[in-house]
């Protein structure tokens, strides 16, 4: 792996992520993810082949019976918003296409 | 009026009507409104809120029984409590008012807790120090000019300063262990999945774990008792039987019997000479009680924060991609379309620690990087587990410095993300192994600033590290010190 990381790979991950960053921010995460990445390039030092990821530490998670319990009134979510027809029980947003 | 500070007291005085669950909580906002404009521990103080389930209380003819009658807590600001704004410290969520309570929430008032503010962290618990709070940082209740420690920097403050007797953080790679020592109370992160992590606002769901501060391992077993357990809302909360965390503590804190692992290949530079003089006193402190010590390996250990790193930035970038300016929080004003939206409130309603996780968090999960980075580390924390499994073999528990330093200044990390990122060498290793921990006051360095100790236990043994935590607080008197700044209002 290298460890040099652009601003252009922040402005790519930036939009992965949909982040609008500052020219400022772009510099300094270049800069410092750069730093973080060869440090984490450790790991790659340690033989793995054939080990199991662990994807989490408990016990394996639980199924619960399929059954239909009584949710908390959507008014009380819709008064969350920022913008939302509470009569008509949606959340509003700009239009979707440019 | 004098309020005792212990929980049992509180509680028994409460029950017994020497005092009101009422007299108990205005005693306590008092001492907030006094101590907390230098320290900036609270985000939120629920005065009226509070004072409602006081009165309530002490109109219960039925009270007596409840284990946390009238003790006032306070709860780290990623919990949600319904009708209490509940931001994470972070802008995104600035008025975010949650319409429901937290697990964690609905189980301390269901057993006579009165709720009596929110603590200020780094925002979504990012951080090590509490100075990526978008609210300004805590500082220690020890050296105003240096850090509590993070991210649930409020909390380890608001019981340090002797403001609440009980305080609730959250730990995903030490922020509880971290801050316990480094504001000298006691901090204990439970096994992963013992306590509920519904209405937790999610960092890294494969490492987060809610737990309490308290002033002594006692106090923190009765908050235990009142939250651990299996919660359908959770389902990676364990289903595994409860122990009675307060009948552990009984007996006369012999450890005969119990094997005390000691990693000492981890001890090097970087490791502080005064933390490691107190580490090693009371690793004496613990023979002399009867425990064997025994020398373990972690071999994977030093992999440990590079690591957590990649997972738990990889988790926070998904989790954290509900906040999109539509549901709730923040919104920018000036988005034309729902991209610019998106873009824009993420892009100004999260601060930089935040952003720079869900830059490398998405990095690493994106095509191309997936198996080098993340698949990886998956496969690395695999052998850190087994580390452990090995160890705790020979070892009931594993007992290393909480943090490899004291408290540090105000400014000293933030420059340096890598250097921050390794004030939790020590703690990541539990939460990547499911582990339960518990940081213990355990000595001061020359400017009097707190040491911790930390005992890290097998799965589903909170029990037994609670015990051997207890056992070595009681045959010492370090978790009674109190800054100066507690004791300044009592006179």
């Amino acid at each position: 792996m290298s460890n040099t990381f652009s601003r252009g790979d922040v402005e790519r991950v930036a939009r992965l992520a949909r982040l609008e960053l500052t020219g400022e921010e772009q510099d300094l995460f270049a800069r410092q993810l750069a730093e973080i990445l060869a440090y984490a390039e450790q790991i790659q030092r340690v033989p793995t082949e054939g080990v199991e990821p662990t994807s989490h530490a408990g016990d394996a998670a639980a199924l619960r019976d399929d059954t239909v319990v009584p949710s908390r009134p959507r008014e009380e979510f819709l008064a969350a918003a920022p913008d939302a027809d509470t009569s008509a029980g949606l959340f509003k947003v700009p239009r979707v296409l440019a | 009026m004098d309020v005792p500070f212990d929980v049992q007291s509180i509680r028994d005085a409460v029950a017994r009507r020497d005092l009101s669950a009422s007299d108990v909580c205005r005693a306590t906002l008092d001492r907030i409104a006094a101590l907390d404009p230098p320290l900036n521990a609270f985000r939120t103080v629920a005065r009226d809120r509070a004072l409602a389930r006081a009165a309530e209380l002490d109109a219960r003819r039925d009270g007596a029984s409840l284990p946390l009658l009238g003790v006032p807590i306070a709860l780290k600001d990623n919990m949600c409590t319904r009708g209490v704004a509940t931001t994470a410290s972070s802008r995104i969520l600035e008025n975010y008012i949650p319409p429901y309570n937290a697990t964690v929430v609905a189980r301390l008032e269901a057993a006579g807790a009165v709720i009596v503010g929110k603590t200020n962290c780094d925002e979504f618990a990012m951080g090590s120090s509490t100075e990526n709070s978008a609210y300004g940082p805590t500082r220690n209740p020890w050296a105003l000019e240096r850090t509590p420690g993070g991210s649930s920097g409020g909390s380890a403050a608001a019981v340090a300063a002797g403001m609440v007797p009980l305080a609730l953080g959250s730990d995903t790679g030490g922020s509880i262990r971290q801050p316990a020592a480094l504001c000298g109370v006691v901090g204990f992160k439970p096994s992963y999945g013992r306590v509920s992590r519904y209405g937790l606002l999610a960092f890294a769901s494969s490492l987060d774990q809610i737990g309490p501060f308290a002033s002594s391992v006692k106090d923190v077993a009765i908050v235990l008792n009142a939250i651990a357990g299996h919660d359908a809302c959770d389902s990676t909360s364990s289903q595994v039987a409860v122990a009675d965390f307060c009948a552990a503590l009984e007996g006369d804190g012999d450890l005969r019997g119990i094997r005390i692992g000691v990693p000492r290949h981890l001890f090097h530079d970087g490791v502080d000479a005064e933390v490691m003089a107190a580490y090693d006193a009371a690793i004496d402190v613990s023979r002399n009680r009867g425990a064997e010590i025994v020398e373990v390996t972690l071999e994977h250990s030093p992999e440990a924060i590079p690591v957590y790193y990649v997972i738990a930035t990889a988790e926070a970038s998904a989790n954290l991609a509900r906040y999109d300016g539509v549901r709730y929080g923040y919104r920018a004003e000036d988005a034309t379309t729902l991209g610019d939206l998106y873009d824009r409130s993420r892009g100004r309603g999260f601060g930089r620690e935040v952003k720079r996780r869900i830059i490398l968090g998405t990095y690493v999960l994106s095509a191309g990087y997936y198996d080098a980075y993340y698949r990886k580390a998956q496969q690395v924390r695999t052998l850190i587990r087994r580390d452990y499994d090995r160890a705790f073999m020979n070892a009931d528990v594993i007992a290393m410095p909480t943090s490899p330093t004291a408290a540090f200044k105000l400014g000293e990390r933030t420059a340096d993300p890598v250097q921050m990122y390794l004030s939790d060498v020590f703690t990541v290793g539990a939460n990547l192994a499911g582990l339960p921990g518990i940081s213990v006051p355990c000595g001061f360095t020359s400017t009097r600033l707190p040491i911790g100790l930390q005992f890290t236990g097998r799965a589903m043994e909170d029990a037994t590290v609670l015990r051997v935590a207890h056992a070595y607080e009681r045959a010492t008197s370090w978790s009674k010190e109190k800054p100066r700044i507690a004791s300044e209002l009592s006179r």
